[in-house]
C-alpha cells in the first residue's frame, strides 16, 4: 500500500484536480517558488506556472476577496492563508459576502471556493500563529468547515471541497503534515458531512476532531490493554454535520466525550454536547458527557506550558477511563 | 497622474468640452435614455420613501437622488457583457445596468418575484446572471471581490471589465488599499469608481482626508487617477470609457472619483444635523437631470414625455410588486448552500 504524508497528500489533491480543471487556481502568499509556509504547494509552481500558483502580497482579506469575485464569474479558486491565526484579516469577506452571497441573493449566486489553512499548536509559534478557530466558522451559517484528521482524507476531502459549489474552509494540522498514511493514487472524493466511526468500541463514544483523532486512536490502544474499548469517531466535516453515526454510538455505549484542541469555552464541544443530548441518545446516557479541550489561554510559549495547554494522549486516557469507569 | 476635469458647475450646462462629440457618439435615442434612466431612479427612489412613508414596505433604503449621473454614464459606457459590482447606495446602478424594474420593485418589497427572491432588499439587490454581482451593505466589501473578478477576466482571457462602484467611505477601508495594489501589480481589467457624494453617513470629505482628491491616491499604486464632474453623466461617460479602453489595452485599473452630492440623509434614520440647508441648496441647483436635459437640447414636451413615461414605469412596477406573493415561509431555509 503506498503510504503519503498528510502534505504529500495535499499537494497531489491539488495537482490532480488542477491538471484536470483547468478553472481551478491557487492563490496565497508564498506558495510559489517558496513552496508554501509548510510546503503543501511545493512544485506546483512549476508545473503549472504563474498564472495558476499566484503568489500574492500580505492581503489576507483581499486574497479572500480573490476567491470569491473568481468563484462568482466560473472559476473554481483555491486559497491558502498562511496561518489559520491569519483568517482574522479575511472575516469580513468570508463571514458578510462569501457565505451570504448565495442566500442574500436569492439562491441564485454559486461561491466554488475553498479556503485551506494550517491551525494548531505544538510548533513553539505563540499565541499568534497557533489558533484553532473552525467554530467561528461552524457558527456562519452558509459556509462549510472541514478538519482532515488522516493523509486518506485530506486527499479525498481536498477534492470533494474543490467539487463542492460551496465556500469551504479547509482546516489542516501543522502537526499533522509529516504524518503518514495509506493514500491511493487516483482521484477518490471522501464526501462532505460524512461521520467516519474510526473505531469501534462497546464501553465510550469519543467524538475528535483534527490532530485529536490520532491521539485518542493512541489513547484507544492503551486503555484497550485495561479492557475499556473506545468508539473513536471522527465527524470530518463540522458544518454541517452528520450527527446520525454519532447518536446512533451514544446510543450504543452510553456515555460520550468529545475532544477538540481549541479552547473549550464556546468550542465545538458544546455544540458537540448539545446535539448528543437534545437527541434520542439522552436517554441512554449513563454518565454527563464530557468535554476535553484546550485551556482558555491564548497559546503559551513555553514548550512545557504549550504541551499542557491542548489534550495530549496521556490526558485524554485519563479522562476517557474517568468516564468509562463511572467517575462523573 | 491625476486628471482634472472638474470645475465650476453651477452654470447649469455640461462643463465637459467634448460634449457635442459624445453626444454623437452615444448618439440621439441612447442619449434620452441616459435621460430617462435618471428620471426612473429618482422616480424609483421617490416612490420608495412614499411606501415607506405609507408603511407599505420595512426596514430602511439608501438614496441616490441627486447623484444619478454618476451610475448613468458610467453604466452606459458598458455593456452587459462587463461586471458590475456596487453599493448599498445602488438603485441607480442597477437601473442604469439595465435590469428589470419590476423585479426591482419587487424586491424592495420583499416578494418571491424579487431579484432575490425578497431575501435580499434594497441593500443587496444582484442579477448574477446579468453580470451584475450585486449591490454591498458593507462599506468597501465589493473591493476585494473586485481583485477576484478582474483575475477572472484575466485568466478566461476575455475583454470584459469589472466596473467596481464604492463610495468616499470606503476610500479610507483597508479593503481599498490591498485591492487596488492587487489589481494594479497584476494590471487587472478594473474600474475603480469613487462616488465621493460628500459624506461617509456624518463624516465629511474634508474631515476624513488630507488631500484635495481622493483619486491623488492612484499615485500609490501607479495608475490613472481621475476627477470628474460626477453630476454630468457625459464626463462620468467618457472617463468609464476611456478607463475601459485602459483596461482592455493592458494596463490594468483606473480609479476615477466622481463629485457628487447626496441629496437625502444616509438612510431613514438621519437627521442631517452635520450639514446645512444651504449647502443642500446649493447642490441641488446642479441637478443632474434639468442640466442634462437642457444639454440634449430637448424640447419641454419631450422632456415631459420622458418623464411621464419614467413615472409610468414605476407605477405598474409597484403594481406588479404588490401582485406578487410574499416570500414563502416554508423556503426559509432554502439558498443557504448550493
Amino acid at each position: 500500500m503506498r503510504e503519503l504524508t498528510y502534505a504529500e497528500a495535499l499537494r497531489e489533491a491539488l495537482r490532480q484536480k488542477m491538471a484536470a480543471d483547468e478553472r481551478i487556481f491557487l492563490i496565497g502568499e508564498d506558495i510559489g517558488v517558496y513552496g508554501g509556509a509548510f510546503a503543501v504547494t511545493a512544485g506546483l509552481f512549476n508545473e503549472f506556472g504563474e498564472n495558476r500558483v499566484i503568489d500574492t502580497p500580505i492581503s489576507e482579506a483581499a486574497i479572500t476577496g480573490a476567491c470569491i469575485g473568481a468563484a462568482l464569474t466560473g472559476m473554481l479558486p483555491v486559497g491558502e492563508i498562511q496561518f489559520m491565526d491569519f483568517v482574522t484579516l479575511s472575516m469580513e469577506q468570508l463571514v458578510l459576502q462569501a457565505a451570504k452571497i448565495r442566500f442574500m441573493f436569492g439562491g441564485k449566486a454559486t461561491v466554488p471556493m475553498v479556503l485551506r489553512m494550517p491551525g494548531g499548536s505544538g510548533t513553539g509559534a505563540a499565541a499568534q500563529h497557533s489558533e484553532s478557530l473552525e467554530n467561528w466558522f461552524v457558527h456562519v451559517p452558509g459556509l462549510k468547515v472541514v478538519m482532515p484528521s488522516t493523509p486518506y482524507d485530506a486527499k479525498g476531502l481536498l477534492i470533494a471541497a474543490i467539487e463542492d459549489e460551496n465556500p469551504v474552509i479547509f482546516v489542516e494540522h501543522k502537526l499533522l503534515y509529516r504524518t503518514k498514511g495509506y493514500v491511493p493514487e487516483e482521484m477518490y472524493r471522501v464526501p462532505l458531512s460524512q461521520t467516519n466511526v474510526v473505531r469501534q468500541g462497546r464501553d465510550l463514544t469519543v467524538v475528535a476532531t483534527s490532530i485529536m483523532v490520532p491521539r485518542t486512536l493512541e489513547a484507544a490502544e492503551k486503555l484497550a490493554q485495561e479492557g475499556i474499548e473506545l468508539e473513536v469517531i471522527d465527524p470530518r466535516t463540522l458544518n454541517p454535520l452528520d450527527e446520525k453515526p454519532i447518536v446512533e454510538s451514544v446510543i450504543k455505549t452510553g456515555k460520550a466525550l468529545v475532544v477538540h484542541e481549541a479552547v473549550k469555552t464556546g468550542g465545538f464541544g458544546g455544540e458537540m454536547v448539545s446535539r448528543i443530548v437534545e437527541s434520542e441518545a439522552f436517554d441512554y446516557l449513563d454518565a454527563p458527557v464530557r468535554r476535553l479541550a484546550g485551556l482558555d489561554i491564548p497559546i503559551p510559549y513555553n514548550r512545557n506550558l504549550e504541551y499542557h495547554t491542548v489534550p495530549q494522549v496521556e490526558t485524554i486516557v485519563e479522562e476517557a477511563r474517568k468516564l468509562a469507569h463511572g467517575a462523573y | 497622474m491625476i486628471e482634472e476635469l472638474a470645475g465650476k458647475t453651477t452654470n447649469g450646462n455640461s462643463i465637459v468640452a467634448n460634449a457635442p462629440e459624445l453626444l454623437a457618439e452615444i448618439g440621439p435615442e441612447r442619449a434620452r435614455q441616459m435621460l430617462q434612466t435618471m428620471m426612473l431612479t429618482r422616480a424609483f427612489e421617490e416612490k420608495a420613501v412614499e411606501l415607506y412613508s405609507l408603511g407599505r414596505v420595512h426596514g430602511t433604503m439608501h438614496l441616490s437622488i441627486g447623484q444619478e449621473a454618476t451610475a448613468v454614464g458610467a453604466n452606459f459606457a458598458l455593456t452587459n457583457h462587463d461586471y458590475l459590482l456596487n453599493t448599498h447606495r445602488g438603485h441607480g446602478h442597477i437601473l442604469a445596468w439595465g435590469s428589470d424594474v419590476n423585479l426591482m420593485m419587487a424586491e424592495f418589497l420583499g416578494r418571491e418575484a424579487g431579484y432575490c427572491r425578497g431575501r435580499g432588499g434594497s441593500m443587496h439587490i444582484a442579477d448574477v446572471d446579468a453580470n451584475n454581482l450585486g449591490a454591498n451593505g458593507i462599506v468597501g466589501g465589493g473591493l476585494p471581490i473586485s481583485v477576484g473578478v478582474g483575475l477572472s477576466i484575466k485568466l478566461r482571457k476575455t475583454d470584459q471589465v469589472c466596473l467596481t462602484i464604492f463610495g468616499d467611505g470606503a476610500a479610507n477601508e483597508g479593503a481599498f488599499h490591498e485591492a487596488l495594489n492587487m489589481a494594479s501589480i497584476w494590471d487587472l481589467p478594473i474600474i475603480y469608481l469613487c462616488e465621493n457624494n460628500q459624506y461617509a453617513m456624518s463624516m465629511a470629505v474634508q474631515r476624513a482626508f488630507n488631500i484635495d482628491r481622493i483619486s491623488q491616491r492612484a499615485c500609490a499604486y501607479n495608475i490613472t487617477g481621475v476627477t470628474v464632474d460626477g453630476n454630468d453623466p457625459l464626463a462620468v461617460y467618457q472617463a468609464v470609457r476611456e478607463a475601459k479602453a485602459r483596461a482592455q489595452a493592458g494596463n490594468g485599473p483606473t480609479l476615477i472619483e466622481s463629485l457628487t452630492y447626496r441629496w437625502k440623509g444616509h438612510s431613514k434614520s438621519d437627521r442631517e444635523a452635520y450639514r446645512t440647508r444651504d449647502e443642500v441648496r446649493e447642490w441641488q441647483q446642479r441637478d443632474p437631470i434639468p442640466r442634462f436635459a437642457a444639454v440634449l437640447n430637448l424640447a419641454q414636451k419631450e422632456v415631459d414625455a420622458l418623464q411621464a413615461e419614467a413615472q409610468a414605469l414605476i407605477e405598474a412596477a409597484v403594481v406588479f410588486a404588490e401582485n406578487s406573493p410574499e416570500a414563502e415561509l416554508s423556503t426559509i431555509l432554502e439558498g443557504v448552500y448550493a
